[in-house]
């Protein structure tokens, strides 16, 4: 049949104009994904900033993201779901999928209630509680029957919330997660892109479908290289010199207030977690360099760090939760490019102290 | 070329046809093939360089035509004027850099007034006087000088020598030169068109052509960046004829413009994040995965090239100028001498005209064997049709891979075609004859492409052990 041109034409444009404004009224087709299909699921969420080279991009999409990842399998019978949630040190910046700490707590072939229990990476190379909710509030679906929680103060600063891109850009979201649990955040903060009915048109929705589709295609060579991150060949060693009087910490002054940092985000995410949750602090660089004395390293100065972990305990013993503080288990040659980045070597030792002090609860998963 | 690049092309093309539908569209499409040339370049580190490129296609352009045309026909009225209008048309290009739009045509702010006054008069005053001298001296020289330059811009090593060079004439870090710094938009298409006309016109079967029509042949907007590569008398009779597009004319751009867009832009682009390429070729640890990688690289290569020719086309057709088809399906044929048939078509063609035809008739005169004739030519053939590609040790190797495959498949038909005629004379035979044809075919290209895309006979032959792990 011989259509002609014109008319074909109008017919393409009619049927993407009729596309584009109900795409706003179908249902989230971000979840249909070929990983765990045709390609095996990602151990860890999808990021990367040179997708070229890392066959894995940045996306702000939270079912594609989870879609993508191997927990998304039906979990076996005789599975113990952890999920270990935290910032770019869980995710494993500069650490090969077997190396981050997941794997190597899943290398130590641990059992709870029976079972076996199997680590999912749920870490995210970016720092912020809320944006550590936001993933655990989605991942309730995946029945866990534990949460490993790792923090660290850099996570708190209430500037620091929503600046997570990943936050930002689920704003509906962020506010369903502010009314259910009465957070003392602003769902119409500038930081959070609220969301149009032009911006779920097709046009407007753009980005996020080439996102989606180019994750999908690189499922092809993280399929074939199992590699999902770029590894430099070198990379600038942590900072370990300060100036002198350099006793910042955002916009906060000496004693460190509670009020300006926020644990109600913490204690929302622990007290409504879908499983029971252990909270660690994690292990990070503590610095013999000049004025060592003043910072312990990059990111804290002491006087916050020590105030912070008081604080923290307390907090923790007072309510009764599972904590553990592992602020200075590791010497500095365990930390790669960041105070808080570990070597394989950091990590395993991480994943030893853990595996010997978590002792989860036999309770059937919420 | 970017949607961008394509969407201004399709305006200003339709300006052209629709306000100045007859031969006057002919100066449109010289003006804007020019300009083309520019803003098509890619912006380069060697300073000025993304201009002297341009401008010296054009004088090379200017130089073949004074070669081609007879002395008589030079000096018109009409060809004056173009000259002219191309060296205004530089001019007012370089003195967009006092504008603060330095850019918008140019890949980076042009050169002083002064160094684009030396470049016109270079441009012009070349061509001119070495149109005076004997042509059958002349063409065999500018022809050397332009292979010679093809292989220059080829070779990683050469080109790395030209960028230090340049750097260092041009006070610029000489550590900091690489093979990329020459890149020269269009010159392997723009080369060959010029050698056309020269041998031609050496041969005394050239076309007369105006230096309007001469330019705009060279450098058709369209074409420029990926072929396909014109013939000029096919070209000019277009050219001259007066056109408002038909209804098969817009079907045929419509189409082609669909489908251009389709293959280049949604489905190449989107192989390309898993194709075959030197990194993941590295790094890839299981063989059906590697296959993948293969095919995907096939068909992206397949798509993008053949996405650009749709693309090309279709433009062409909306200025009145049927451009050479390219792509003839050339994955579904049963036999590498029909996917060469239908493969890169303009290229293919031009080198049977130009190197397998001209060598087989020097070779019939000689004592060698008809297989001997057909191994030379097929194998010199497709070796410099892999030099084409670039100067290195793996393109050879492609060359010489596809040159041997000719070779076999044609004694192979020599042998058992009327065998295998005689066996293939049921519906369902001829389909299966049909089909395993096709599915070797297809996979003897593909694994030549493993020769293509990897930088170097190691790499490649990495790549191949993990295709057939025979250990």
């Amino acid at each position: 049949m011989n259509i002609p041109p014109f008319r074909a034409l109008l017919k393409g444009l009619t049927l993407a104009v009729i596309l584009s404004l109900l795409l706003p009224l179908l249902p989230e087709a971000s979840q249909v994904s070929a990983y765990n299909l045709l390609f095996p699921g990602r151990p860890r969420l999808p990021f990367g900033e040179t997708p070229a080279q890392s066959y894995n991009l940045s996306l702000y999409d939270i079912p594609a993201m989870f879609a993508a990842h191997e927990i998304s399998q039906p979990k076996a019978g005789d599975e113990f779901r952890v999920l270990v949630l935290g910032d770019s040190s869980v995710w494993g910046t500069l650490l090969r999928p077997e190396e981050t700490l997941p794997a190597q707590l899943n290398a130590h072939n641990l059992a709870f209630c029976g079972k076996a229990a199997r680590f999912y990476n749920l870490g995210y190379p970016t720092i912020s509680l809320t944006k550590d909710l936001l993933l655990l509030d989605y991942a309730a679906r995946f029945q866990p029957d534990a949460i490993l929680w790792l923090t660290t103060l850099e996570a708190f600063p209430l500037d620091k919330q929503l600046a997570s891109p990943l936050a930002a850009n689920n704003a509906e979201r962020i506010a369903s997660l502010i009314s259910r649990y009465r957070l003392t955040l602003d769902p119409r903060d500038l930081a959070l892109a609220q969301p149009t009915y032009w911006s779920r048109t097709l046009p407007g929705q753009r980005r996020a479908l080439a996102d989606l589709i180019r994750l999908q295609l690189y499922g092809v060579p993280w399929a074939a290289t199992g590699i999902d991150q770029f590894y430099p060949a070198s990379y600038p060693p942590p900072q370990t010199d300060f100036e002198e009087q350099d006793d910042k910490f955002h916009d906060l002054h000496p004693p460190l207030d509670e009020n300006q940092l926020a644990y109600p985000i913490l204690r929302a995410g622990i007290e409504h977690s879908p499983a029971q949750v252990w909270l660690v602090n994690e292990p990070m660089l503590i610095s013999a360099g000049e004025n060592g004395h003043i910072r312990y390293n990059f990111f804290y100065p002491r006087w916050a760090y020590d105030a912070y972990r008081a604080q923290l305990a307390d907090l923790a013993n007072r309510v009764g939760w599972n904590y553990i503080d592992l602020w200075d288990l590791l010497p500095p040659e365990e930390f790669t490019n960041s105070a808080i980045h570990l070597t394989p070597a950091g990590e395993s030792l991480l994943a030893k102290a853990l595996a010997e002090r978590i002792k989860f609860d036999c309770y059937p998963a919420k | 070329m970017t949607l961008n690049h394509l969407a201004i092309g399709i305006v200003l093309t339709l300006l052209a046809t629709f306000l100045f539908g007859g031969k006057k569209r002919g100066f449109f499409l010289f003006t804007f093939s020019i300009l083309a040339v520019y803003a098509l370049q890619p912006a380069l580190p060697i300073r000025y360089l993304d201009f002297y490129l341009p401008t010296t296609a054009l004088g090379l352009a200017l130089l073949a035509w004074n070669l081609a045309t007879p002395r008589e026909a030079r000096f018109s009225r009409e060809n004056l004027l173009s000259l002219g209008w191309l060296c205004l048309l530089i001019l007012l290009l370089g003195l967009t850099r006092i504008l603060p739009f330095a850019s918008l045509l140019t890949a980076s702010a042009p050169p002083r007034l002064e160094l684009v006054l030396i470049a016109l008069a270079a441009l012009t005053g070349l061509p001119l006087l070495l149109g005076y001298a004997p042509k059958n001296r002349v063409i065999p020289l500018a022809i050397v000088a332009l292979i010679g330059l093809l292989a220059l811009l080829k070779t990683p090593e050469i080109s790395l020598e030209a960028a230090r060079l340049l750097r260092d004439w041009n006070q610029q870090a000489v550590q900091s030169a690489t093979s990329f710094d020459i890149r020269w938009i269009g010159f392997s298409y723009i080369a060959f068109r010029l050698i056309h006309t020269l041998y031609d016109s050496l041969k005394g079967r050239a076309p007369a052509a105006s230096l309007q029509e001469y330019i705009t042949f060279a450098f058709f907007y369209p074409a420029l960046t990926a072929g396909p590569i014109d013939r000029l008398e096919r070209f000019i009779k277009d050219l001259r004829a007066s056109f408002l597009p038909s209804h098969d004319d817009w079907d045929f751009i419509i189409r082609r413009l669909a489908s251009g867009l389709l293959k280049k832009f949604i489905l190449a682009d989107s192989l390309a994040l898993m194709a075959l390429n030197p990194q993941n070729a590295a790094q890839t640890l299981f063989t059906g995965w590697a296959w993948v990688l293969l095919y995907a690289y096939a068909f992206q290569i397949f798509l993008d090239f053949s996405g650009y020719t749709d693309l090309a086309l279709a433009i062409g057709r909306l200025a009145g100028v049927r451009l050479p088809e390219n792509f003839n399906q050339p994955y579904l044929k049963p036999n590498l001498t029909q996917f060469w048939n239908n493969w890169h078509m303009s290229l293919t063609q031009w080198f049977r005209a130009y190197v397998f035809n001209p060598l087989t008739r020097a070779l019939r005169g000689t004592s060698t064997p008809v297989w001997g004739i057909i191994l030379l030519t097929q194998i010199i053939t497709m070796t410099l049709i892999g030099l084409w590609h670039g100067v290195t040790l793996n393109f050879i190797i492609w060359g010489l891979w596809h040159g041997l495959g000719l070779f076999i498949h044609n004694r192979w038909q020599d042998a058992f075609r009327v065998k295998v005629e005689a066996w293939a004379s049921t519906p369902p035979r001829r389909i299966l004859t049909s089909l395993s044809g096709g599915l070797l075919t297809f996979h003897f290209v593909a694994l030549g492409w493993v020769w293509f895309v990897l930088p170097g006979p190691a790499s490649a032959l990495h790549f191949f052990s993990l295709l057939i792990p025979w250990k």
